[in-house]
């Protein structure tokens, strides 16, 4: 694709960054499938974002237990859209603010392993020999263990907060990312450029972000919008198995385990909940084959 | 004409194909006629994008899911292929045509047995019985000239070489008795002495066979080799056919007229024959002209001729056989008028040695650990990467390494360029002994100073960078300028000088086309003003006509800032064109050095004189002697002992060659040749190249060749 952009002399030494994020929606928007994606994903932000807004009840008041969706409240003839819970808590009010954990810990997870799995990843990938063997070994093991087990030990032996919560996806997804680098690495090293910048004696930490990582991006930014859905779907998890944040906050995966012994009487009190998730991460699946579908035509 | 009482294999028909994108519906071939008779060869030349293969993938009905025939007709032997169902194609692929690629790895399947994919073609397009399928197609592997057929057939693709491959597949695709033989650029993947022989069988396979080929390819000195006939063609059309002769002596289209002077013929000489570079470059599909296709490239373009209506094919006058051209002023120019002459220039005197090596040798240590090796305790073996080196470049000189794949030639520019470090052995780049040095403990002036050329150009620059900010990180890498205004100039006039629009300081380099890549890349080496660049390859991967302009961009450089340049090629026209002295590489060995006068004439290396006569040659006045090597490229970690090419040498004298290192003779000072053959006796040899007379203007009958 040879656009031919007519710049205005003298030339002008940096691009606005606000054309160049214009023209990366721009190409989303050829495919549908992202689309899709990426309005489901925001539209969760902005539930998560304006939630005090949008939320009919405070999320941790306990209001009328057992009603059904679209049930009204006598007291202050406001509607439990999507019901209320055994203690009754207004279900769309908790669902909207428990949107704010994962939509907060899933992407600093996320972010935290790609520091992670980049740097193990890029040393290993660039030096290779014993940087390569060391890191790979190390990664082996982790990848070796079953992540669940590691993650009810993680968090049952330093307890249930955000920081360990993070610590623990961070443990676990980092080596998968390594791999990926490692990978991207080792193809883009032997190109020309990095060559040529080998021979003007560039030191290594410069080549590995500045002349490799970058064009690594597009299979990352992919794996990094499917891999929030998994971190999405593990948070909703431990929050099952009662080792997410500690309550009375809402939590999505909490609020299923909360209420799955009513399951046959009152459905609605899980259903909900589980496609809160179901529906953020099939965004980010979404999300995820458009932008593959991008970088494939380019 | 040429052909009246030959039945025709092919008739091609004003055809259209186009493919259909997001963008719409792109025209990639448009009116396209061809016609081809039995046993005869027809190539169809043309530089990247120019509708050539789409041709062929047409022929095989092929197009793929997006591209379709949209008008004409292609005719096989009488029969509308553009109609047939699913399963008659499958009958007509593989057995009528058969189609051989560019990539012989890629065309067979790794995972059986060659014997396997042979018997395949006889099997399910005759079924014919195992045995008698196995039969076949041994006595085919022996037909292209495959050493002991037996062996291979029970061999893996991986097993064997490239250029046996690439027999394979011909063989294979002859297995069926094809009546049409599609061969797509069969040997641009392969080396030089390679592709000679494979050339060499094409051209017999035709007579002997008498299959119908058309050869598709950018070389036109290939072309001249194989084929009695030639389609041109350019951005989607046929611009001039013709025979070899009509075409190659009397073109009558200026963009053939272009093409010839843009190649480095044996006429051209950098110093009074400069090459002349097409001026512009290939239209996008969807931005083509009205009218001519290379008006806008044209010195004869004249509106309201050329433009705005197409243009038609001509028959051009005074020839017997057909020969056409789509120029409307075919009649009008002087196609006598001797070709424009570039600028002339005064040939350099070099001076002082700028690059001395010494006896430099670079052994990889390559590690055995299987428990045989431990046991033994020759766990470590040597791949002797590049054996005693020695040779001087000076300034302003431009010094070229020739040699195939495997001779050492990008390890001894990774040392130069401090990414190894030698085995033993020096090299003095400007007084300084740097071999040990490696490029992050070298002082930046002396980085600067040594810079490169890269081969690929779409590997060459970073994506992700814009071409202004990969310029200017060198200049400030190698602090040249440190004000951000003064480096911002600096960039602005290396764009003019590599005769880029200055606009390209933001462009990223998918948005550059590969010459305008390679262009960045030669103002990115000469940023830092360097005494000496190393130029590995740069126009081996360009089109034709883009290949001149960055050929002479280079030298206009070169000559401007006394560079010295070590020019690392395989192509010898392009070597005996630019370079002052010539450094002939074979398994990292150096054979022959000397100036280019005196290692393109006696007394040869024999490898060099193999060398010299692979080299297709696009002028129908010079000739050449045929050597073609038999057998393989020796691996590396395995090299013949004694001289390194006693296994191929036609002029192997006896056992001395497979016992001792020959010693360098000096045929005259600075002439040096590696061989145990005496002096007077290579000194006889005659010259690989003569000059023919050119034919008269061919009267009637097939051309012969």
């Amino acid at each position: 694709m040879a656009a031919s952009t007519e710049l205005a002399e003298p030339v002008a030494r940096r691009q606005s960054g606000l054309a160049r994020t214009a023209s990366a929606i721009a190409l989303l928007r050829e495919s549908p499938v992202g689309m899709i994606g990426a309005g489901i994903v925001l539209a969760w932000v902005l539930a998560a974002v304006f939630a005090p807004l949008l939320a009919p009840f405070d999320p941790n008041a306990t209001i009328l237990p057992f009603q059904r969706p679209g049930a009204v409240d006598p007291t202050t003839g406001k509607t439990f859209w999507l019901g209320s819970d055994k203690i009754g808590r207004d279900i769309l009010s908790r669902i909207i603010y428990g949107g704010r954990r994962v939509l907060i810990y899933g992407p600093i997870a996320t972010a935290c392993a790609y520091a992670v799995g980049i740097v193990m990843g890029l040393a290993a990938g660039y030096f290779r020999g014993w940087w390569d063997a060391v890191l790979s070994r190390v990664s082996d093991i982790v990848l070796s263990f079953p992540i669940f087990v590691l993650y009810v030990i993680v968090i049952s032996t330093f307890g249930a907060s955000g920081l360990n919560i993070v610590l623990a996806i961070v443990f676990a997804s980092a080596p998968g990312i390594m791999r990926i680098v490692r990978g991207l690495t080792l193809d883009l090293r032997n190109r020309d450029y990095v060559a040529a910048a080998q021979t003007r004696g560039e030191s290594p930490l410069y080549i590995m972000f500045v002349e490799i990582l970058p064009n690594a991006r597009g299979p990352l930014i992919v794996d990094a919008c499917l891999r929030l859905g998994y971190v999405t779907i593990t948070i909703g998890t431990l929050g099952f198995l009662g080792l997410g944040l500690p309550p009375p906050d809402p939590d999505w995966g909490g609020m299923v385990n909360e209420n799955r012994a009513l399951a046959p009487a009152f459905p609605h009190m899980i259903v909900y909940p589980c496609l809160a998730i179901s529906s953020l991460v099939l965004g980010l699946n979404l999300l995820a084959d458009g932008l593959r579908e991008i970088s494939i035509r380019d | 004409m040429t052909a009246d009482n030959r039945k025709p294999v092919l008739e091609i028909e004003n055809l259209c194909i186009s493919y259909f994108t997001r963008a719409g519906e792109i025209p990639a071939v448009q009116d396209f006629n061809l016609t081809v008779y039995e046993g005869e060869s027809v190539g169809l030349v043309g530089e990247s994008g120019c509708g050539k293969s789409t041709v062929a993938m047409a022929i095989m009905r092929y197009l793929g899911s997006n591209g379709g025939i949209v008008g004409g007709s292609i005719r096989f032997r009488g029969r509308d292929i553009t109609t047939l169902s699913g399963e008659e194609l499958r009958q007509m692929r593989g057995s009528d045509i058969a189609m051989i690629y560019q990539e012989p790895m890629a065309a067979l399947n790794p995972s059986l047995t060659i014997g396997a994919q042979l018997m395949e073609v006889p099997m399910v397009h005759e079924r014919a019985s195992e045995q008698e399928a196995y039969g076949r197609s041994r006595a085919m592997l022996a037909d292209v000239r495959l050493p002991d057929p037996d062996r291979l057939m029970a061999a893996y693709p991986h097993q064997i070489s490239g250029g046996q491959q690439q027999r394979v597949v011909i063989a294979m695709a002859l297995l069926s008795k094809p009546s049409l033989l599609l061969l797509d650029e069969p040997t641009t993947a392969l080396d030089v002495t390679v592709e000679a022989g494979i050339i060499d069988l094409v051209a017999e396979i035709a007579r002997e066979y008498g299959t119908a080929q058309m050869f598709i390819s950018h070389n036109l000195g290939l072309v001249r080799e194989t084929c009695d006939r030639i389609c041109v063609m350019y951005s989607g059309e046929a611009v001039e056919t013709g025979t070899i002769d009509d075409v190659f002596q009397r073109m009558r289209h200026p963009y053939t007229r272009g093409l010839f002077g843009a190649i480095p013929l044996p006429s051209a000489n950098k110093h009074d024959r400069p090459l002349v570079a097409i001026p512009g470059q290939l239209p996008l599909p969807h931005e083509r002209p009205s009218g001519c296709n290379f008006g806008p490239r044209c010195d004869y373009f004249e509106d309201g001729v050329c433009a705005p209506a197409r243009i038609p094919m001509h028959d051009v006058a005074g020839t017997a056989s057909p020969h056409q051209s789509r120029c409307n002023r075919v009649e009008e120019i002087d196609w006598d008028a001797p070709p424009v002459v570039g600028q002339v220039n005064l040939p350099i005197e070099p001076g002082e040695p700028v690059l001395v090596v010494d006896g430099m040798r670079k052994y990889y240590e390559l590690y055995d650990r299987s428990v045989k090796a431990m046991i033994s305790g020759d766990g470590t073996r040597y791949v002797k990467a590049n054996e005693t080196l020695t040779f001087n470049a000076r300034k302003s000189e431009i010094v070229a390494i020739v040699g195939e794949s495997g001779c050492g030639k990008s390890t001894f520019a990774k040392v130069l360029m401090g990414l190894e470090t030698a085995t033993e052995g020096t090299i003095t780049f400007n007084g300084v002994q740097i071999q040990d040095t490696e490029v992050q403990q070298r002082p930046a002036a002396q980085v600067a100073s040594l810079q490169m050329v890269f081969q690929n150009p779409n590997d060459t620059l970073n994506p992700s960078m814009t071409v202004g900010g990969q310029i200017s990180r060198v200049i400030r890498k190698f602090k040249v300028e440190t004000d951000s205004d003064k480096i911002h100039e600096r960039v602005m006039h290396l764009l003019d000088m590599v005769k880029l629009p200055r606009d390209f300081y933001h462009r990223r380099p998918r948005q550059l086309s590969g010459g305008q890549k390679q262009r960045v890349g030669v103002a990115r080496a000469f940023a830092g003003n360097p005494a000496m660049v190393i130029a590995d390859e740069p126009v081996s991967a360009l089109d034709v006509s883009v290949q001149a302009a960055v050929t002479e961009l280079l030298m206009d450089i070169q000559r401007e800032h006394g560079t010295t340049l070590l020019f690392i090629s395989h192509d010898l026209s392009v070597v005996r064109y630019l370079a002052d002295r010539v450094v002939v590489m074979y398994l990292g060995q150096i054979m022959e050095q000397g100036t280019t006068e005196e290692i393109f004439s006696p007394p040869y290396h024999p490898y060099t004189e193999a060398l010299l006569s692979a080299v297709p040659i696009a002028d129908t006045t010079v000739d050449k002697r045929k050597i073609v090597l038999e057998g393989n490229l020796p691996s590396v970690v395995n090299p013949p002992v004694g001289c390194p090419f006693h296994t191929r040498c036609p002029r192997k004298i006896g056992a001395i060659c497979e016992r001792e290192r020959p010693s360098v003779l000096e045929a005259s000072d600075g002439h040096g040749i590696a061989c145990h053959i005496p002096l007077e006796q290579l000194r006889a040899v005659e010259p690989v190249f003569f000059t023919v007379e050119p034919k008269s203007p061919p009267t009637a009958g097939i051309p012969a060749r």
